[in-house]
């Protein structure tokens, strides 16, 4: 690898030390050597990418550069890419060349970043394990017999592996905070609306959200620079101005409240990431923090609100795929109904199915109150808890998941084992929240994360408080061996 | 919670989602299983609590009814599996 870190790379490019050229190169290199093995980038556009990174290094000569210029990057392939296949991990986006970018897509390339190409996912981001994708599930580089997390698992997995410095992800119960916990690298995040969603594929509008996947809180922060920012293209974007996610890094953190929900350390919690977990905190009482004990009493009612919630979001906004305006068509459909009935068979996968027909279920005439309503009606509650809690303590802390990373194959069979191991992450989705999850120690050798959730639009101060328990540990700095 | 195949083949046929006889009974099976989790909702007393249908309570911007967008139905219509003179195609809907 050319640098340990985005911020590393952004130096050396800064200083002459390093092109853009040399650095997507050696990205290319790294993937072209290791993605049989990892899976975790199922669209590779090299010749773009060192057209775009000659670019950036003209532009750095032309005295014209940010911190991202030249930095390569990778995007999950939910975002709209114009003229490179966009398959959302589907056999119905199989053939897909989007006709316009994703607004994140635009913000980075803007930013001088240079995409090297797409990386894995579950199918439509619906699951917990890259397992759902068409193209095969991405790997964990700790141990490729394990799964990367989801649904940004291929992103995590080539951050972890140095297949790029960062990645784009998105996460709608856990998707950025889940994988990078599995992977052991950082991954934000940002509250709903701070990042525009146009050109990201929809799955469960009211809980989706972009964010960066990187090695660093640092990196994360420049990423998000980027990212953030109101878009009058998407209806829920926030009008509101964008922090300086860099400039407060440094700050102290003595006096920091951290509130630590009794729930999330509860039943079920895998011994090796409670003890990673209890001694990161420990960490931050010598920064100078003060633990505080709270009660988040709804945490359990997430799971069920959600996977309302969620698949009835997705069952409508999968709708769009009939077969008649792009995507995967059946063959010689006999009518109109064929035509529709046969192309979803044919397109999505077996989880996808699931969620689109307990979405339609939850919708339909005469369950509307008892599951759409309902779920909506304990949304509120959960998010009163969180918002509660906020009255008395900065940042709540707890781990990212329950368990380490699990075999492939594991959790197949179970759809409902496999939610219930998002129960930390999807309460945040809910509330609307930013959430992290930092690199945190190992669990019998492999990544655990801390997760961090912060009130509304705290991104800047939740990057603070994982920054400075980076410079005072070196769990970020853990690779794989490949 | 507990759906019978009918009911799958009902919600199937809403969805517009062809289901294989052969995978109707696995099917039910697993979304019997999703909708006895999400019943745990049923216990939690909820009356007067208001639906929260977006995290930040936010309401539907306007904008300016002018024209902001360019006519591209050429390119949106280059990745559409049929067209003709303009016109996305679909099997004959009326004889």
């Amino acid at each position: 690898m050319t640098a340990p870190t985005l911020t590393a790379l952004s130096t050396k490019l800064e200083r002459g030390e390093l092109s853009s050229v040399e650095a997507t190169r050696d990205c290319l290199a790294r993937i072209e050597a290791h993605n049989d093995a990892l899976n975790a980038v199922i669209t590779v556009t090299a010749e773009q990418a060192l057209a775009d990174a000659a670019a950036a290094d003209a532009r750095r000569a032309a005295g014209d550069a940010g911190p991202l210029t030249g930095i390569p990057l990778l995007h999950k392939d939910i975002f709209c890419t114009a003229g490179v296949r966009t398959s959302c991990g589907s056999r119905m986006l199989d053939n897909f060349l989007p006709p316009y970018d994703a607004t994140v897509v635009t913000r980075l390339h803007a930013a001088g970043a240079v995409m090297l190409g797409k990386t894995n996912l579950d199918e439509f981001a619906m699951g917990s394990s890259n397992e759902n994708s068409y193209y095969g599930a991405a790997r964990n580089p700790w141990d490729t017999s394990r799964v990367p997390g989801g649904s940004s698992g291929g992103s995590a997995a080539a951050v972890a592996a140095g297949f790029a410095p960062a990645a784009t992800g998105t996460d709608t119960g856990g998707s950025i905070r889940q994988p990078a916990a599995f992977c052991g690298i950082t991954g934000l995040k940002p509250t709903y609306g701070r990042v525009s969603r146009l050109g990201m594929v929809a799955y469960a509008s009211s809980l989706d959200q972009g964010g960066p996947m990187a090695a660093t809180a640092e990196d994360c922060a420049l990423l998000l620079q980027a990212m953030a920012g109101f878009d009058p293209a998407d209806s829920t974007s926030a009008e509101r101005e964008v922090d300086d996610y860099s400039g407060g890094l440094e700050a102290d953190l003595t006096g920091l409240k951290i509130g630590l929900p009794g729930e999330y350390f509860g039943a079920g919690l895998d011994p090796g990431i409670e003890a990673a977990v209890r001694a990161a905190l420990a960490e931050y009482e010598a920064l100078g923090a003060e633990l505080v004990e709270i009660s988040l009493p709804r945490t359990h009612l997430a799971v069920p609100a959600y996977y309302v919630i969620a698949p009835a979001e997705a069952s409508t906004n999968l709708s769009r795929y009939d077969g008649v305006r792009y995507g995967h068509r059946c063959d010689d459909p006999a009518d109109l109904i064929d035509l529709y009935t046969r192309t979803r068979e044919e397109g999505f996968g077996a989880e996808v199915k699931r969620r689109i027909l307990v979405g339609t279920y939850a919708l339909s005439a005469g369950y509307y109150d008892a599951y759409y309503r309902k779920a909506q009606q304990i949304r509120r509650l959960i998010q009163q808890d969180f918002l509660s809690a906020f009255d008395n303590v900065d940042v709540i802390m707890g781990p990212t998941t329950p368990h380490p990373a699990w075999v492939l194959g594991e959790k197949t069979d179970d759809p409902v084992a496999m939610y219930l191991e998002d129960i930390y992450t999807l309460g945040v989705n809910l509330a609307g929240l930013p959430g992290m999850s930092i690199p945190a120690g190992f669990a019998d050798g492999l990544p655990v994360g801390l997760q961090l959730i912060g009130p509304h639009f705290s991104e800047a101060r939740l990057l603070n408080i994982a920054h400075r328990f980076q410079q005072a540990t070196d769990w970020h700095t853990r690779r794989p061996t490949l | 919670m507990s759906v019978d195949q009918a009911e799958i083949e009902k919600i199937a046929q809403l969805a517009r989602i062809r289901v294989a006889p052969a995978d109707i009974t696995e099917l039910t099976d697993r979304i019997t299983g999703i909708l006895d989790l999400v019943d745990q909702m049923q216990a939690v007393d909820t009356a007067g609590v208001e639906p929260l249908a977006s995290p930040l309570n936010a309401s539907q911007r306007l904008r300016e009814d002018a024209v902001t967008e360019s006519d591209r139905h050429v390119d949106f219509q280059a990745i559409a599996p049929v067209t003709e003179a303009d016109l996305y195609l679909v099997p004959k809907v009326i004889d």
